[in-house]
């Protein structure tokens, strides 16, 4: 399941619908992203999350139905949040639910990397010196891509 | 078609989306982007260095060469970073 939403979400409450009657699952693992202060070199106070209605939701859609073919899941979420957010706020949220530790770790990793290359968002971080777009970083390509060689 | 834009790509051009008739002949996206460049300099600015821009047609990444029609949706904006 897949959600886009303004709203601040509740990690327990997410997780515990997401095995709940499901005794199927031995694992269930999650990735929690939040607002942090550092955009080297400068401190942000805020940012503030665009989205590309319509699309984002087939992109995780899709990401999440090629995690679910790869890896042998019981069941899957991804919640990610967009408009204004402040230091310490979730972004987004993405778990896993397995017969088994191992598939329901690889597939959470999985998630998030690909999200955080495929997935139409785009932060602007308020700084002391004005707002700016957060460029794409390498790191998290090589971070995708890693998964396409398993 | 109708044309989208997010990001640094929306606020340099100052505009979020757009209606557009193109020539017949425009039939692809690197086409289309050389019809907005000769229309106005600020999208000559925006798209002076076409790496730092993604395409997606329908809501699918496309590269430059995809075919587009009328009745597309076209969305360029830079290289995501949510998550």
């Amino acid at each position: 399941m897949i959600r886009v939403q303004r709203e601040d979400f509740d990690i327990g409450l997410e997780l515990a619908k997401l095995t709940k009657n499901n005794h199927k699952v031995g694992g269930l693992t999650s990735f929690v992203g939040l607002v942090r202060d550092i955009a080297a070199p400068e401190t942000i106070s805020s940012m503030t999350l665009e989205h590309y209605p319509g699309m984002t939701e087939k992109q995780l859609e899709h990401i999440e139905s090629i995690a679910n073919q790869r890896w042998n899941l019981e069941a899957s979420l991804i919640i990610h949040r967009y408009g204004k957010l402040d230091l310490g706020d979730q972004i987004v949220l993405v778990a896993c639910a397995s017969a088994h530790r191992g598939e329901a770790f690889e597939a959470c990793h999985f998630l998030i990397d690909w999200l955080k290359t495929k997935a139409p968002f785009w932060k602007l971080e308020e700084t002391a010196s004005g707002s700016k777009w957060v460029e794409a970083i390498d790191a998290d390509k090589d971070a995708a891509h890693r998964w396409s060689y398993k | 078609m109708k044309l989208l834009y997010f990001a640094w790509i929306r606020t340099n051009l100052g505009v979020s989306e757009e209606s557009v008739d193109v020539p017949s002949e425009i039939n692809d996206v690197r086409a289309l982007l050389d019809w907005l460049i000769n229309r106005d300099e600020s999208y000559k600015a925006v798209f002076s260095d076409l790496s730092l821009i993604r395409v997606a047609v329908n809501q699918e990444y496309v590269d430059l060469d995809n075919a587009i029609t009328k009745g597309d949706e076209i969305a360029f904006f830079p290289p995501v970073t949510g998550g």
